[in-house]
C-alpha cells in the first residue's frame, strides 16, 4: 500500500537504528507523546531496535484515556434519557464511568450509536427530528475542527435537536505541565504528527527554549518513529534544543489555517481538568456563547458531582510517563480488556492496551 | 450455471403477522416465496419431516444462524450466507454436505419481494453447493422485534475419509495454509453498513468451501485439520485451534494475504484485518512435505487462488500463537474482549 508500506521496510528501519547506536554514547529518556506512536511502538516492537540507553516514556495523548470521570458520567447520564440518540467514537464506550460504562447503557436500552465523524450525527439530526441527538465531542486539536464543522452544518441546517458534550483538549499545555513537574525525567519529546497536521508546530519553539527540550515532529509508522527518536537523541548528543519537522510528508509549519480558523469561531480555551493528571491552565476547549445553544451540557443540565477515581487505575502517572504498564499491579491481572479499570487499557491509543494487546508473554499472577 | 437472483417485479406486499400462523396465508407465504426455489421431491411431499435414504459414511451433522444486516450487501446476501456458512461447517469436518434445514424467523413488514430475493438466492446457493433444503419453518415477529429476516440452517453431511479431520490430529511440524487474503467480508458489510465509500469496491468474499476441500482429500493430502475463518476473523481461529490443540502455532504476519482495500479501509478505522470476519476463507493444517502439492491444488480452485502457508505448528507446549512481524519481532495473538471497535483519530 503506497505510503505506508516504504515506512515499514526492515532495511530502511536498520539504517536508522544504525545510525542511532552510532550518535547514542550515554543514556537519554525520550517521550512519544501521542498514543498512536506508543501503539507503532509496542506493535512492532522498535525498541529492539534502539540501544539500551535509549528509553522511549509515554505521553499523554491518547484522547480517550485523558477524558475525565465526570465527562464519561454527565455522558452516561445524557445517554440513558429516552429522548436521546448518544453519537459517540467506539473507543469511548467501554471507558468505565464512575459506577458503569457506556455499553452498559446501550445494553440496558440506550440509544448509543457508534459513529465515524460528527458529520453522522447531524444527519442522524435531521433525519430524527423528534429526538435529541448528542455527539460525545472528545479529542486533541486533531478532532476538534470536524466537531467545530458539525456545529457550523446544525446552525446552517437550522437544527434545533443537536448538541455537542464537549472534553476537548490542547495538546502544548501537556506538554509544558509535564516538562515544569518537579520529577520531570523527559529530556526530549516526539510531538504528536497529527495534531501538528492541524496546528502547525509554531507554538513549540518557545517550550523548547524554555525548557531546554529539543521537539521533534514526528509522524506514525515505524520508520517515522525512528528518524524521530534519531533527530531528537542527535539534538540531545549536540546539547541542541529546536524544533525538528520529522513529519513533513504531513505537517507545514502554519498547519492548516482554515481548519484552526473555524475551531477559532466555534471553541474558546478553557482550563481543564486531565483524567488522572489533575486541572492544566488553558488546555481545553469549550462551545463559545455564540453556540450555546449546541452545548449538550447546558442544555440537558445533568448534576454530576465530581467524584474521585477510586478505581486504582495509575493512568496519570502512566501518561506523565513516571511509569509504565508493567508496573502497575493490576495490569494483565484485575484490569484486562475485558474489565478494565482505567482507560488506558480500553483505548486504542492508551499504553496499557498497547502493551497488553502486543504482548509476548502473557503477565504474571497478580502480586 | 448463472447464480444471480432474479429480481422479481415489485408486489408492495409486506409479511403481516398472519404469515407465521400456519393457516392460509402462511401458505400462500410458502407456495409464492419459498418452496419456487428449494425445488426437490422433500419439499414437495408437504410433510413436517424429511425422510432421507441411508448415507453410507458417517453422518456429520451442524447449525448456524444468520443475523446480518443489511440483507443485502456487495458480494453476497443473508441467504447466500446461510447456505454456504452451514455448508463449510460441514467441509471443515471434510464431509460432503447432502441435505440443509432453514428455518425462517420474519419481521412484520419485511416486503415480500426482499423475502423472495433471499429465497431465491438460497436455492441458488444450494444448487451451487449441491445440496437439498428438504425441510424447514417460518415464523412471523411483530414489527421492531427481529431485523427483517433471520435464519437458521442445520446440515447434514457425510465422511467417506477413514482419516478425521480435527483440532486433536495438528502435530508439531504442520505446515498453516490459509485460504486467500482475509477481511474481505467483514470490511465490505461494515462500509456498506456504515455508507463509507472506498475507491475500489470491497465485494464479501463469501463463498462455499466444500469443493477445495474435497480436491485436496482428492489429491490424497492428509489434512490434520481445517476451521473456517467466520467471526473474530483469522486471529481467533488460530488462538481456539491452538487451545484445543493443546500447541503452540508460529504465523508469520508478513505471508498473511490482504488485499489494498482490506487494508485501507482497515488502516483508516484502526481494525486490524485479523481479527475482520471472513465467509469464504479456511485455514489448513497440512504435514510439511506436503505443502507444495497441496497450495497447487487450491491454487486450481477460483474461491481458493492465492492461498499461502503462513506458519507452523512449533514443537512448543504453551497453548498460544506467535505472530511474527515484518520486522522480525514476535507478538502473542489472543482472542478479543469484546467487539472491534474503531478508533478516534
Amino acid at each position: 500500500m503506497k505510503y505506508l508500506d516504504e515506512y515499514r521496510q526492515r532495511d530502511s528501519i536498520e539504517k536508522v537504528a544504525a545510525e542511532i547506536a552510532r550518535l547514542n554514547t550515554r543514556p537519554w529518556t525520550i517521550m512519544e507523546v501521542c498514543g498512536g506512536q506508543t501503539h507503532a511502538i509496542v506493535k512492532y516492537g522498535l525498541q529492539q531496535f534502539l540501544p539500551a540507553a535509549v528509553e522511549l516514556v509515554h505521553g499523554p495523548g491518547c484522547p480517550v484515556c485523558v477524558t475525565p470521570l465526570e465527562a464519561i458520567d454527565r455522558a452516561i447520564a445524557i445517554a440513558s434519557r429516552p429522548e436521546v440518540i448518544f453519537c459517540s467514537f467506539g473507543d469511548m464506550l467501554r471507558v468505565p464511568g464512575s459506577d458503569r460504562d457506556l455499553l452498559s447503557v446501550k445494553a440496558a436500552g440506550g440509544d448509543i450509536r457508534i459513529v465515524y465523524s460528527p458529520l453522522q450525527a447531524v444527519t442522524l439530526a435531521e433525519e430524527n427530528p423528534d429526538r435529541e441527538v448528542v455527539f460525545f465531542a472528545i479529542g486533541f486539536e486533531t478532532t476538534a475542527p470536524a466537531n467545530a464543522m458539525a456545529v457550523f452544518l446544525a446552525r446552517e441546517k437550522g437544527l434545533r435537536n443537536f448538541s455537542l458534550l464537549v472534553s476537548h483538549f490542547l495538546v502544548p499545555p501537556a506538554i509544558e505541565s509535564i516538562c515544569s513537574a518537579k520529577n520531570c525525567r523527559v529530556q526530549g519529546f516526539l510531538a504528536a504528527g497529527h495534531v501538528c497536521a492541524v496546528m502547525g508546530y509554531e507554538q513549540y519553539p518557545p517550550l523548547a527554549r524554555k525548557y531546554q527540550i529539543p521537539i521533534v515532529v514526528t509522524g506514525f509508522e515505524p520508520l517515522d518513529i525512528l528518524e524521530g527518536v534519531m533527530l531528537c537523541l542527535r539534538q540531545l548528543e549536540e546539547g541542541s534544543c529546536r524544533v525538528e519537522n520529522q513529519y513533513a510528508r504531513a505537517v507545514e509549519r502554519h498547519g492548516n489555517l482554515p481548519a484552526q480558523e473555524m475551531v477559532r469561531q466555534v471553541f474558546e480555551v478553557v482550563d481543564q481538568n486531565w483524567r488522572g493528571v489533575g486541572a492544566v491552565a488553558a488546555s481545553g476547549l469549550r462551545l463559545r456563547q455564540d453556540f450555546a445553544l449546541f452545548d449538550a451540557g447546558r442544555r440537558f443540565c445533568t448534576d454530576i458531582i465530581a467524584r474521585a477515581d477510586t478505581s486504582g487505575c495509575i493512568s496519570g502517572e502512566i501518561m506523565q510517563g513516571h511509569k509504565k504498564p508493567g508496573d502497575c499491579p493490576h495490569f494483565g491481572n484485575s484490569c484486562r480488556p475485558e474489565k478494565p479499570l482505567g482507560a488506558p487499557m480500553v483505548s486504542s491509543e492508551g499504553a496499557c492496551a498497547a502493551y497488553y494487546g502486543y504482548r509476548r508473554q502473557e503477565p504474571a499472577n497478580e502480586h | 450455471m448463472n447464480i444471480d437472483c432474479p429480481l422479481p417485479a415489485d408486489t408492495g406486499e409486506i409479511v403481516r403477522l398472519g404469515h407465521g400462523s400456519g393457516g392460509e396465508l402462511s401458505q400462500r407465504l410458502l407456495r409464492d416465496c419459498v418452496f419456487p426455489h428449494f425445488n426437490n421431491s422433500w419439499i414437495a411431499q408437504g410433510h413436517d419431516s424429511a425422510t432421507l435414504p441411508p448415507a453410507t459414511g458417517q453422518v456429520v451433522f451442524t447449525t448456524d444462524s444468520f443475523v446480518v444486516t443489511p440483507l443485502f450487501f456487495p458480494g453476497g446476501d443473508i441467504g447466500r450466507l446461510a447456505v454456504y456458512g452451514t455448508v463449510n461447517d460441514l467441509a471443515m469436518s471434510g464431509a460432503r454436505p447432502l441435505y440443509l434445514s432453514c428455518s425462517l424467523i420474519l419481521e412484520e413488514g419485511l416486503p415480500l419481494d426482499t423475502l423472495t430475493r433471499v429465497m431465491s438466492s438460497m436455492g441458488a446457493a444450494a444448487t451451487r453447493c449441491g445440496v437439498q433444503l428438504v425441510t424447514g419453518d417460518t415464523k412471523v415477529v411483530e414489527r421492531g422485534k427481529g431485523d427483517g429476516i433471520y435464519i437458521n440452517t442445520a446440515g447434514i453431511g457425510v465422511l467417506h475419509e477413514s482419516f478425521t479431520i480435527e483440532p486433536g490430529q495438528i502435530r508439531p511440524g504442520d505446515v498453516i495454509l490459509l485460504s486467500g487474503d482475509i477481511g474481505r467480508h467483514g470490511m465490505a458489510v461494515m462500509a456498506r453498513r456504515e455508507g463509507l465509500e472506498f475507491d475500489s469496491p470491497l465485494q464479501s468474499d463469501c463463498a462455499p468451501l466444500h469443493r477445495p476441500v474435497q480436491n485436496l482429500l482428492d489429491a490424497g493430502i492428509s489434512i490434520h485439520c481445517l476451521r473456517d475463518l467466520t467471526r473474530g476473523g483469522l486471529a481467533t481461529a488460530l488462538v481456539e485451534l491452538a487451545e484445543t490443540a493443546g500447541r503452540e502455532f508460529l504465523v508469520r504476519e508478513a505471508d498473511i494475504p490482504t488485499c489494498d482495500a482490506v487494508r485501507g479501509a482497515c488502516e483508516m478505522l484502526g481494525l486490524d484485518p485479523l481479527y475482520v470476519a471472513n465467509e469464504g476463507r479456511f485455514i489448513a493444517f497440512v504435514p510439511a512435505d506436503q505443502v507444495e502439492s497441496a497450495l497447487a491444488v487450491l491454487e486450481s480452485d477460483p474461491v481458493t487462488v492465492g492461498s499461502r502457508a503462513i506458519g507452523t505448528v512449533t514443537g512448543g507446549d504453551r497453548q498460544q500463537v506467535i505472530l511474527q512481524n515484518a520486522l522480525g519481532c514476535e507478538r502473542l495473538l489472543h482472542r478479543l474482549p469484546g467487539e472491534q471497535l474503531p478508533r478516534i483519530c
